[in-house]
């Protein structure tokens, strides 16, 4: 199987899926969750405060995203909202559509984080005389985010593995690359195998990552 | 006077825990409230410093007056800046160390810089013994220890008064010593303090008025050796029979 014409193959196509994966699939993940992020530390502190309406909004944000297939979003942004005159690029409509969708999950395990919290940490911080939002942003999230840790490191794992729906949209991401090489060499074995492999790599790199993370944010114990 | 409470009610739906507590206490007086489990205490020291809205109440505090069952978040925030809360369980930042729990409120509600800060915490954290484990995390503190630095946390920004809500109640003998003896420095120094406290000999030693509360309600009060020596009510002795055991 591993013929000298695969092996060429691979090694040609190599750099050629790599770049993509660099360029695209990485800025990808990190701008999306980046963005994910402040979305569902919003979300999660309107559930937290349960302000009335903006929590039924938040709620129904979360409900709708978590309900619907991703694909699906990707298809509704990309090529459905031209009909209504809304013409995003593709790069542009992919993170969107990530950040929005990754948004929802992250809101929710940064409000299960906030709940997890005593409740005698918030009364401390009033005894102490600080306002809702300073314990919030000094004593509560931080807490927060040290519990959510390991899961928001599972979602980032998860999502750029995901990314690989974009080519649905015609973003030229990792995977996208590697169908245009199969198109022209029908190796579909071989190349898909590798494609999956640098997945691998990428995951693994993250995964020592949150290891270090957990490390650091391990100096105090929650 | 520098605090003065007039008919504090409050009930927890059909249940009334404060029936109309009145109470007074005088600059560096120290308070022991008394009185057997469930009969309010807790309570009556969360209303006081805001985190629970009684029913109704009003409450002189240096110099102002204070409708307790309809404050601003602006008087809210005047009372809590003049006042210390030591917790039952230490409820420490967990996400700061032993010197970090003491600035943030210098830093952060008084606006003192940093340096400031750090010095006044140092400072405090010697007095009740914590100096050296201040950059250690409450995590790696014994429930003593944690205490003391909750102490350290309540008097940094020097409060008028002080509560305690069983502060020794959570640590074995040993360790409730270590943390009783900051108290009594802190009231030989004429510190106002309230004090929840099943620790009788605190009470008897280191107060100085005593207030016995039940069902809501004060059943008797006075000067410590007056209350502990010669109770004019039956309950009292009764109760005080009881907590020597
Ligand atoms: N948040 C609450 N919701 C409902 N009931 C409450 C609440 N807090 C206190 N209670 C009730 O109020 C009564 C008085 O409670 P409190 O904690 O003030 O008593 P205590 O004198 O401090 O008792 P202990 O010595 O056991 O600490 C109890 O019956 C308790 O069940
Ligand atoms: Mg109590």
């Amino acid at each position: 199987m591993l013929s000298e014409r695969v092996l060429g193959i691979l090694s040609d196509s190599f750099f050629r899926i790599l770049i993509p994966g660099l360029t695209v699939t990485i800025p990808l993940t990190v701008i999306s969750f980046s963005l994910a992020l402040v979305i569902a530390i919003i979300v999660a502190l309107i559930q937290f405060a349960k302000v009335k309406i903006l929590k039924d909004i938040a709620r129904f944000y979360v409900w709708v995203i978590r309900g619907t297939p991703l694909l699906v979003q990707l298809f509704v942004v990309f090529y459905g909202l031209p009909n209504v005159g809304i013409l995003i690029d593709p790069f542009p409509a992919a993170v969107i559509v990530f950040a929005i969708n990754e948004g929802a999950y992250c809101a929710e395990t940064i409000r299960a984080g906030l709940e997890a919290v005593p409740y005698g940490q918030m009364e401390a911080g009033e005894c102490v005389g600080m306002s809702y939002m300073q314990i919030m942003r000094r004593i509560l999230l931080p807490q927060a985010l040290r519990i959510s840790f390991p899961t928001l490191a599972n979602s980032v794992i998860s999502m750029i593995k995901d990314t690989s729906l974009a080519a649905n949209i015609t973003v030229t991401e990792m995977f996208m690359a590697t169908q245009r090489i199969v198109a022209r060499t029908y190796e579909p074995l071989a190349l898909y195998i590798e494609v999956g492999l640098i997945y691998l790599v990428f995951c693994t790199v993250l995964t020592r990552l949150q290891r270090y993370g957990e490390k650091k944010l391990g100096r105090y114990r929650i | 006077m520098i605090l003065s409470i007039k008919d504090i009610k409050k009930s927890f739906g059909e249940q009334n825990v404060l029936n109309g507590i009145s109470l007074d206490v005088e600059k560096g007086d120290v308070v022991a409230l008394l009185g057997p489990s469930g009969s309010g205490k807790t309570t009556l020291l969360r209303c006081m410093n805001c985190l629970e809205t009684p029913d109704s109440g009003v409450m002189e505090f240096a110099g102002n007056s204070y409708n307790l069952s309809a404050l601003s978040s602006r008087e809210k925030a005047s009372i809590r800046k003049r006042t210390g809360f030591v917790f039952q369980n230490f409820n420490l930042f967990r996400n700061k160390t032993a010197l970090e729990n003491v600035t943030e409120g210098l830093i952060v509600v008084r606006k003192m810089n940093r340096k400031e800060a750090v010095e006044k915490a140092e400072e405090t954290l010697e007095k009740v013994g914590m100096a050296s484990w201040a950059s250690h995390y409450p995590f790696e503190l014994s429930g003593g220890q944690q205490q003391r630095v909750a102490i350290a946390r309540a008097i940094a920004a020097d409060p008028e008064i002080v509560y305690f809500d069983e502060p020794t109640s959570a640590l074995d003998p040993e360790l409730a010593g270590e943390v009783l003896s900051v108290m009594k420095m802190l009231a030989e120094e004429g510190m106002t303090m309230v004090v929840v406290t099943h620790a009788m000999d605190f009470a008897r030693n280191v107060s100085k008025h005593v207030i016995f509360m039940e069902h809501g309600v004060v059943v008797e009060r006075g000067k410590t050796e007056k209350l502990f020596s010669d109770p004019e009510e039956e309950r009292t002795r009764a109760f005080l029979r009881l907590e020597e055991i």
